[in-house]
């Protein structure tokens, strides 16, 4: 035994100093982790260059190219905000999950059954396709929050009712909501043998900017849409629920600690399925709002994976809502970015990188790092 | 190879034990100091835990350190231990300046800690976890060599173990034994427990004591951190109080301090052990169990059929050993147990297996075991913790909206008038110390204005001055006219408070005392019953 604790002590002795983490036990204040994230960002950005240079680029004009073709002016900006429109929604979903410890991977289904719903609206019909904007826009959000609400019970109930393992049947529930769609873009709903729908009549579309170009020059061909306006009602509505509201306080509660919960009288499994409708319901909205929004017809891949960016969105926003929206911006600009400079590869990895900063910073929320000289004690 | 370290080997001191500064005026005592700690000072956010703190133990001796709750014994010890590092001051072991950066430093000194939670792996076996760590065996696990060796190192200190059971076989007291034997194994020469007493029963306390006797006398050094003053007069040799992170004793012999001078210096005020207890006179019946049973979490039978009463404005005790079904009777009055038979009547309803809920709408305040695991969400504020059982009344909440406004001005106030030590009310409980997160509890049950509280070992873990404030608390809502079932294993606690006291044993009432007489209670803890007991004739009246 001597001869291995000797060990250690040797080895000190060539590294003059050690680094130290011992665990927090007092309380951070309330900006150090958006300082961290900030500093995370930036720490992956400079790994990024690091990685770009050794590939024979020059990295800051990489970032300048990707800051141009996703902020770089008022039209490639409002791409952006499209882009982060659908993530809003399901980084919302995501989060109010997660803070119930309800580990929701089935954003992406309960976007394509958003999707479904909404376009069912036009395709069904449940409208005439002469019926107004407004009661399109309302009646497509029903059944949008409808659609993902009950996509989302799914696995709520049966975690609740047999202990179903919510990441299993949401994950696997994914592949169903895309086969449940092809089967109707494919069967039901083709046009003329394509796998797609009609398009859907104008107006069935969320108005966007360019929409109003007639009017204002400035807007002409904007195509950020209304569903920015929802999304942000949706963040301020689940931010007021989560904090503001008793229902919040009890998911708050449960998520904390299930045993005070049940001693404090909640019944946590009803709570379960309320919460994975609500999540699955704005992941919905997501599915809507891409639809009425962007497409404007049903076909397939329509989310380049919004469902499964919507976890690391609500991870990385700390399950804050309106941290979602600077997160979602960000990563709407990457996804844009990404189609400018190379169709896969150095966006990926940057968003990649940064993933990874972040999640590593978390480290420092829960542990104290300092540098011990080994010299000074010696 | 045995597993202890020698550490009159040079080569080793060179290695472990860093350079440091003798003090020459004391070089007499200095051979007989294991351990020195000189002006300790550990800062944590809006408390200073240690101010200046001194601390001696000679070499073979078994040492006291009494305080409050959050008076900074356990930080101190965790300084030793490694655990933690101090803000300034020097510590030294056998006259050697040392600094640890990690429990694996203090244990290479020859320090070793054993927590008040243990920290065992419940499906591996003794061996296994008493070799948890280490890298030995180094390839083969040949562990019947080791069997062996643990087993002869438990004979040596008078710990018998099984060295082949798995822990969750063992009871809490074999438990801790593997865990002292953990740190023997590992060259332990200044063994620090941390409140060993609090999980054992009282033939448990006199075998653990008699371990401990036996180790000192075999060279080891033993600093126990207790709060339990009958405790400390048995067992210690000399003892140190602090109190507020500060020194108030230092060294003193422990046979020459009376239970009330020990307890002024930690609480810096006299304590007052007897209360004048109220008049018995109890109104009408709130509580009333018929014939309960119940399983416990294993699917064992918890309860066997229990029948008991609780009026208005008494307080009733229930004494018995932990783990005789006071838990489960607990939680099926409150609603967190399904029961199989029988029946729960609060206010004349039956509340059978209804829902928790139901439990605080008819006024029953609970004051649960377990603190940290069922009595409040760590990771959430003071503010939302005080609010978790009145939450859905006005004017915390108003329909569905959650007013944030009188959540915060409410915990301000319970803030103030359970004088709960916090630095804010946004302040996530898990950083508050035991006392201060009862406290927390204690707001919460008692501010409800309930017409029944059970409390469940509301004083555990406690120092002297909380105790006293918790006791005083529980009388107060007896005035008020409530109804109170203490369960409780302390039995003077129980005596002092209780109105009458009935005893449980293996999930069964015993019998009832209403005059406090001790030694009924104690043959009905260990399983006589009342009636046996009259028969016999054993009574004092």
């Amino acid at each position: 035994m001597s001869e291995q604790l000797n060990a250690q002590p040797v080895r000190r002795r060539l590294i003059p100093f050690r680094i130290v983490a011992e665990p927090r036990i007092e309380d951070l204040p309330k900006w150090y982790p958006f300082v961290l994230s900030v500093g995370a960002v930036i720490v992956a950005l400079l790994i990024g260059a690091i990685v770009l240079a050794i590939g024979g680029g020059n990295p800051w004009r990489a970032y300048a190219h990707i800051a141009r073709a996703s902020f770089g002016s008022i039209g490639v900006f409002s791409d952006t905000i499209v882009k982060a429109i659908p993530l809003i929604f399901v980084g919302l979903a995501c989060s109010v999950a997660f803070r119930m410890k309800l580990w929701n991977i089935g954003a992406e289904g309960q976007f394509y059954m958003g999707a479904f719903g909404a376009s069912a609206v036009v395709l069904l019909p449940i409208l005439p396709a002469t019926a107004p904007t407004w009661l399109f826009i309302i009646t497509m959000i029903v059944a949008g929050l409808l659609m993902g609400a009950i996509y989302g019970f799914i696995p709520g109930i049966l975690k609740a009712r047999f202990n179903v393992n919510e990441v299993i049947s949401t994950l696997m529930l994914n592949y169903i909501a895309v086969a449940w769609n092809n089967y109707f873009i494919f069967a039901v709903w083709t046009e003329g043998g394509f796998q797609m729908s009609k398009m859907f009549p104008q107006n069935a579309w969320l108005p966007r900017l360019t929409d109003f170009g007639s009017e204002i020059p400035f807007f002409r061909g904007l195509t950020t849409h209304f569903g920015l306006v929802i999304a942000l009602v949706a963040v301020v509505i689940v931010w007021f629920i989560m904090y503001k509201s008793k229902w919040g306080y009890e998911i708050r509660l449960i998520g904390d600690n299930p045993k005070a919960a049940t001693y404090a009288g909640i019944p946590i499994k009803r709570h379960m399925v309320y919460v994975m409708m609500l999540s699955g319901a704005l992941a919905g909205l997501a599915g809507m709002s891409e639809i009425s929004g962007v497409v404007h017809r049903l076909q397939g891949a329509i989310s380049p994976g919004y469902g499964f960016t919507g976890i690391i969105v609500a991870w990385l926003a700390k399950l804050n809502p309106f941290a979602v929206i600077l997160v979602s911006v960000l990563f709407g600009g990457l996804i844009l970015a990404g189609r400018e400079i190379q169709p896969s590869g150095v966006p990926k990895m940057i968003q990649g990188v940064i993933l990874v900063c972040l999640i590593a910073s978390d480290y420092l929320i829960r542990y104290k790092v300092r540098i011990i000289k080994e010299s000074t004690v010696d | 190879m045995n597993g202890e370290v020698d550490f009159t080997s040079p080569f080793l001191k060179k290695f472990f034990i860093k350079r440091g500064a003798m003090d020459p005026k004391n070089q007499g005592l200095e051979n007989e100091l294991v351990i020195k700690m000189r002006h300790i000072e550990k800062r944590f956010p809006g408390v200073l835990a240690n101010d200046n703190v001194d601390f001696n133990l000679i070499k073979g001796e078994i040492h006291a350190l009494l305080g409050e709750n959050g008076a900074g014994k356990s930080t101190l010890m965790n300084i030793l231990a490694g655990l933690y590092k101090a803000d300034k001051g020097s510590i030294f072991v056998e006259g050697k300046r040392v600094s640890f950066n990690s429990p694996k430093d203090a244990i290479a000194a020859g320090i070793g800690m054993v927590h008040q939670h243990f920290m065992l792996v419940p499906s591996q076996t003794v061996t296994e976890n008493i070799l948890l760590g280490l890298n030995e065996p180094r390839f083969i696990m040949n562990l019947s060599d080791y069997d062996k060796k643990i087993v002869e190192l438990g004979e040596k200190f008078g710990l018998p173990v099984d060295p082949k059971a798995k822990i969750w076989q063992l009871s809490v007291g074999e438990q801790q034994r593997v865990e002292i034997l953990k740190m023997l194994y590992r060259g332990a020469n200044v063994l620090i427990l941390d409140e060993p007493t609090a999980v054992l029963a009282p033939v448990e306390i006199d075998i653990l004591f008699n371990t401990l006797r036996n180790m000192v006398s075999l060279g080891k050094s033993v600093i126990f951190i207790s709060h339990k003053l009958h405790e400390v007069q048995s067992i210690a040799d000399r003892l140190t109080v602090l109190r507020k992170g500060k020194i108030t004793a230092e060294g003193v012999e422990a046979a020459g301090k009376s239970r009330a001078d020990l307890a002024k210096l930690m609480v810096g005020r006299d304590v007052i052990f007897n209360f004048e207890k109220e008049a018995h006179n109890p109104g009408k019946t709130i509580l009333e169990v018929k014939d309960l049973h119940c399983f416990n979490d294993k699917g064992l039978k918890a309860l066997n059929g229990v029948s008991l009463e609780v009026c208005s404005g008494e307080i009733v005790g229930l004494a018995g050993v932990a783990g005789n079904g006071q838990r489960e009777l607990a939680d099926a009055l409150t609603g967190l147990r399904k029961c199989e038979q029988g029946s729960v009547v609060i206010h004349g309803d039956e509340t059978t297996n209804k829902s928790a809920k139901t439990s605080i709408k008819k006024g029953v305040s609970h004051i649960p075991e377990d603190r940290t695991h069922v009595g409040t969400a760590p990771n959430l504020s003071v503010t939302d913790n005080v609010i978790m059982k009145s939450y859905n009344n006005k004017p915390i909440s108003n329909g569905w909206v959650l007013n944030t406004v009188e959540a915060e001005k409410n915990a301000r106030e319970l803030k103030e008038a359970y004088e709960i030590v916090v630095p804010s009310i946004d302040t996530p409980v898990r950083l508050l110390s035991g006392g201060n997160l009862q406290r927390v509890i204690l707001a919460r049950e008692i501010s409800a204005a309930p017409s029944l509280m059970i409390a469940m070992q509301p004083t555990r873990g406690l120092d002297v001055g909380a105790i006293e404030g918790v006791q005083r608390l529980i009388l107060a809502q007896k005035k008020t006219g409530a109804g109170i079932l203490l369960i409780s294993e302390e039995l003077e606690e129980l005596i002092a408070l209780s109105d009458r006291i009935y005893v449980m044993y293996e999930g069964e009432i015993m019998g009832q005392v209403t005059n406090g007489d001790i030694d009924a209670i104690g043959l009905m803890m260990t399983g006589t019953r009342m009636e046996e007991i009259q028969e016999a004739g054993v009574t004092h009246e």
